[in-house]
């Protein structure tokens, strides 16, 4: 096995330095009642192209562009990923090293997710941003966990046009703790309804998607001083971190802590994962959150450096204390976004952000045109919700052996709208794609 | 004289990102306007991010350069106890970059992710077989999230017989993670004390086993690199009181087509594909913690699962005793093309990867007994654990000696890790480390513990070859600077 390096004069010297007869005795401590009946019952190991080719017949069972064009995001965008990203992203210093506990052979890591932290920071106007959490959800989950212990409130609101995957996991994680999740509905607008919050107490924290899973923008500010009325931390979350080169961001409206999925930057959507789980708040807050922190350091001689800090937070050092059980976290990720952020810089990011924006009106704009009811009157940035003709459903599966996902239908996770679609348009699509999704959508 | 790989050499400089680049630089191609704009109402509309523009080469070179400060297992030896650095192979990646795997939707149709959902489907099974539980799920994004989902599973499994348990019981030696994943779920972790051979008696548990403990969390083989040979008799103890056994897999890398964790007792399992998979360590992540379960508790495991009839795969949300969901979609799926493709590599021969590792580990033991102090002398799984002990009185601690491992081409070992040993160097040399390259490290360790009785400060001043020299970290966490 070409991994496995040791040839039998390598095992028999070995084993004389060891004064063991076998490889076997070194087992001596594994007793007969932990061990397996018999061998491992595996298939023969495969050569790398009986590999490549067992794998490659597997992706072709699977929908992506260009043979499909998929008008979905929800949670998963489908943006252009420079080649250098890519490359740079292989730098097997980088991919092949784990968490840079030891800072003087860990460097670059370091830097980089410094710099990552700072990028981040300022896309969302918050004062810090931790080295990465798994993904949106458990970022959602976590911080909900942090107003919890800040607050020491028992409940929290959580907006019901929050990504639906996303409010699952937090009620997973909340459960145990016999934590109450009060959900906050929508309006006709399709922005959340924050009336219910009018006269409730004990809350730990207000949670809104912006833009929401509607693709709606929501009111931050209004948001914001609702629920510090409420004396509740303003948590905001976000899928679609791109709008933030657009949109007013949510430290400039009041939010305490900012959480969020950041795979539209430059990461592969990979079928759903490894994504990025973004994290910021205020320095106030620091010494509650979760996940690694980078921080500014000098060495000997007096030469700046980085270094993993206030580790007191973690469960290394804190053990059942801990502000989170996260260890190893999407460090790679992390770096991914950095090096995708770095090579759009700001200007472009602008850019890209007003371009997805306007490409989705302009498919918004043709669907009304055709007839088809836009169901919610917020203003989007890239996603919108439209609402269809009975029978939709047929057009739907036409359109699915046209090799066209006519965007995600809504029913699954909201019953009450059928026949409504999420339909997502990134730079990627061109008005030919637009314009041939609207033609086959009315034929 | 030995040729150790470490060697003076050129280091660039590379400033922050932001410290580069001019106004107006753009590294990407960012597609023709093919559209009118529609502008956004002012109030919703916000400064564009403050970010630095940089041209296409910026960017490369600042990585790049970046990256040569860095140490991967593809640099060389990263003996990092208790994180199984194993070599990553390259065809993994490159499977895991098809586009049908890269780019693919985690919300399409099922009728086209078929190739994805079988891959995970045979994956769950593969895990099944080589740990010898019966059910598998691969959403949990991490090790300690396949912890949590361990522990979520516990108080279900309780809460379901009308029960609320409240306490857990770890020992003492194991990872930080496991207190913090059991008290996230409202545990209070019982902490019991290994025995004077660094193992449990099952006499510790018994006594602590009551009604209210919901289960016990073992690492075995333990972060003392043994193995817990009381497993089984522990198991029944617990069981006996209908406690459940979870297991962290962390060090599966000891007893693949070893061990069978049924046997063993285990009830619920993680896996990290990180370490014992192959999967690379990226930095700090991203990994992926598969939780293996025996079948009384598959109807806890989070939903949704991949569901095969008749060589077709479907997603089923049909287990109403589930925890739920832990990751916004399957888990992290280019992870798990990396360690199927592993496994499918190396068949039965996991084994063989096995037994070389505690063969590497043990050989290191054997030759550095009686220079490092060895504090538990007994057969070794897949790694070893000494102590700064013998170096006390020349005032060279386990930190000086690691530092000074850089400087010989290695990266440091665990250190002051696991807690119950004082100033703990943790040591795990994976199977795909040769003969010659653990002599190596074993050489250097050597001339490091000969540096400490003839030149000690060489040691408290190390490192002296890289980037940087010992950076002081209280410093930066007295006034933490964490943005620029």
């Amino acid at each position: 096995m070409r991994y496995l390096p040791h040839t039998a004069e390598d095992v028999a010297a070995m084993l004389d330095v060891i004064a063991a007869g076998s490889i076997d005795e070194l087992f001596s401590t594994v007793p007969d009642s932990c061990r397996r009946a018999g061998p491992l019952k595996l298939a023969e190991p495969m050569t790398e192209w009986e590999l490549s080719t067992h794998l490659s017949a597997l992706a072709a069972k699977m929908a992506v562009c260009p043979d499909y064009q998929v008008f979905m995001g929800a949670g998963s965008y489908e943006h252009h990923i420079p080649a250098t990203v890519l490359h740079l992203l292989g730098r097997s210093e980088f991919v092949t090293s784990y968490t840079p506990y030891q800072p003087e052979i860990s460097q670059g890591t370091l830097q980089a997710m410094y710099e990552y932290q700072t990028l981040v920071a300022r896309l969302l106007g918050m004062e810090v941003a931790n080295a990465s959490l798994y993904d949106g959800a458990s970022a959602l989950a976590e911080a909900l966990l942090m107003a919890i212990r800040i607050t020491g409130g028992k409940r929290v609101a959580v907006s019901r046009v929050i990504h639906p995957s996303y409010r699952r996991v937090a009620q997973t994680y909340l459960t145990p703790g016999g934590f109450d999740i009060i959900e906050l509905p929508y309006r006709a607008d399709g922005r959340t309804d924050l009336s219910p919050l009018d006269g409730m107490d004990g809350l730990a924290a207000v949670a809104i998607q912006s833009p929401n899973f509607f693709g709606c923008i929501e009111d931050l500010a209004t948001a914001a001083e609702t629920a510090h009325r409420s004396g509740a931390l303003f948590v905001t979350a976000f899928s679609e971190p791109l709008a933030y080169g657009l949109l007013r961001n949510p430290g400039m409206q009041g939010a305490d802590i900012v959480c969020g999925e950041g795979q539209s930057f430059g990461i592969p959507r990979s079928f759903g994962g490894p994504g990025l789980g973004m994290f910021a708040t205020q320095m106030k807050y620091v010494r509650n959150m979760p996940g690694r922190l980078v921080g500014k350091a000098v060495d000997r001689n007096g030469k700046r450096g980085f270094v993993l800090t206030l580790s007191t937070r973690e469960q290394h050092i804190r053990r059942e204390k801990a502000t989170s059980n996260i260890c190893t976290n999407h460090s790679l990720c992390a770096l991914n976004c950095a090096m995708y952020l770095a090579s759009v810089g700001g200007t472009g990011l602008r850019e890209l952000a007003a371009l997805n924006r306007d490409k989705a009106e302009y498919l918004k704009k043709r669907l009304a045109e055709a007839g088809f009811g836009i169901r919610f009157a917020a203003p989007t940035f890239n996603e919108f919700v439209v609402e269809f003709p009975e029978g939709f459903q047929t057009t739907y599966e036409r359109l699915l052996e046209k090799r066209i996902v006519a965007g995600l239908p809504l029913d699954c996770f909201y019953p009450e709208l059928e026949r409504n679609f999420l339909l997502c348009v990134t730079e990627v699509k061109t008005r030919d794609d637009m314009d041939a999704l609207v033609r086959e959508i009315r034929s | 004289m030995t040729l150790f790989p470490a060697a003076p050499g050129l280091i660039l400089n590379e400033p922050l990102l932001w410290e580069k680049g001019k106004r107006g630089r753009c590294g990407i191609s960012i597609p023709a306007r093919d559209v009118e704009p529609c502008p956004l109402e002012e109030d919703l509309l916000g400064d564009a991010p403050d970010f630095p523009d940089l041209s296409e080469v910026d960017v490369v070179r600042h990585y790049t350069r970046l990256s040569q400060w860095n140490f991967g297992v593809d640099s060389g030896t990263y003996p990092l106890g208790s994180c199984t650095m194993k070599y990553n192979p390259k065809i993994n990646d490159t499977m895991a970059s098809l586009p049908g795997f890269a780019a693919a939707h985690p919300l399409l149709p099922e009728s086209l992710v078929q190739g994805g959902l079988r891959l995970m489907h045979e994956l769950e099974r593969l895990l099944a077989e080589i740990t010898g539980l019966d059910a598998v799920t691969l959403q949990p994004a991490a090790g300690a999230q396949g912890e949590l989902t361990g522990m979520l599973m516990i108080y279900a499994y309780h809460a379901n017989k009308g029960s609320r348990r409240s306490k857990i019981i770890v020992p003492d030696t194991a990872h930080g993670t496991n207190p913090a994943s059991a008290a996230l779920c409202g545990f209070q972790p019982l902490k019991v004390k290994s025995n004077e051979q660094g193992i449990l008696s099952p006499e510790t548990i018994a006594e602590v086993m009551d009604e209210d403990v919901a289960g016990i969390m073992v690492t075995n083989p333990n972060t003392l690199g043994l193995f817990e040979e009381n497993m089984r008799e522990i198991a029944d103890i617990v069981h006996r009181k209908d406690g459940l056994v979870y297991c962290d897999g962390a060090n599966m890398n000891a007893v693949m087509g070893i061990v069978h964790l049924g046997c063993m007792g285990v009830d619920i399992l993680h896996l990290n594909l990180h370490k014992t998979f192959s999967t690379p360590h990226g930095g700090g992540g991203p990994g992926s913690g598969p939780v293996c379960v025996s079948k009384h508790l598959e109807p806890f495991l989070p939903v949704p699962r991949v569901i095969e009839e008749q060589g077709r795969y479907r997603l089923s949300e049909a287990f109403p005793r589930s925890i739920g969901k832990v990751h916004a979609f399957h888990g992290n799926f280019g992870i798990m093309v990396r360690a199927y493709s592993y496994i499918l590599s190396m068949g039965p021969e996991l084994k063989t990867a096995s037994r070389l590792a505690v063969l590497n580990a043990n050989y290191v033991k054997e030759s550095l007994k009686g220079v490092f102090h060895l504090p538990y002398d007994r057969p070794c799984m897949h790694e070893c654990v000494f102590s700064d002990e013998l170096q006390k009185d020349l005032k060279v601690t386990t930190l000086d000696m690691a530092k000074r491992l850089m400087d010989y081409g290695f990266h440091p070992p665990t250190v002051y890790f696991p807690l119950v040993v004082p100033g703990a160097i943790m040591i795990e040399p994976p199977e795909t480390e040769s003969k010659e390259d653990v002599d190596l490290l074993i050489e250097a360790m050597k001339a490091i513990a000969r540096e400490a009785r003839e030149n000690p400060d060489l040691l408290r001043t190390a490192p002296h070859l890289c980037k940087v020299t010992r950076l002081d970290e209280v410093e930066a966490a007295r006034h933490p600077c964490l943005t620029g």
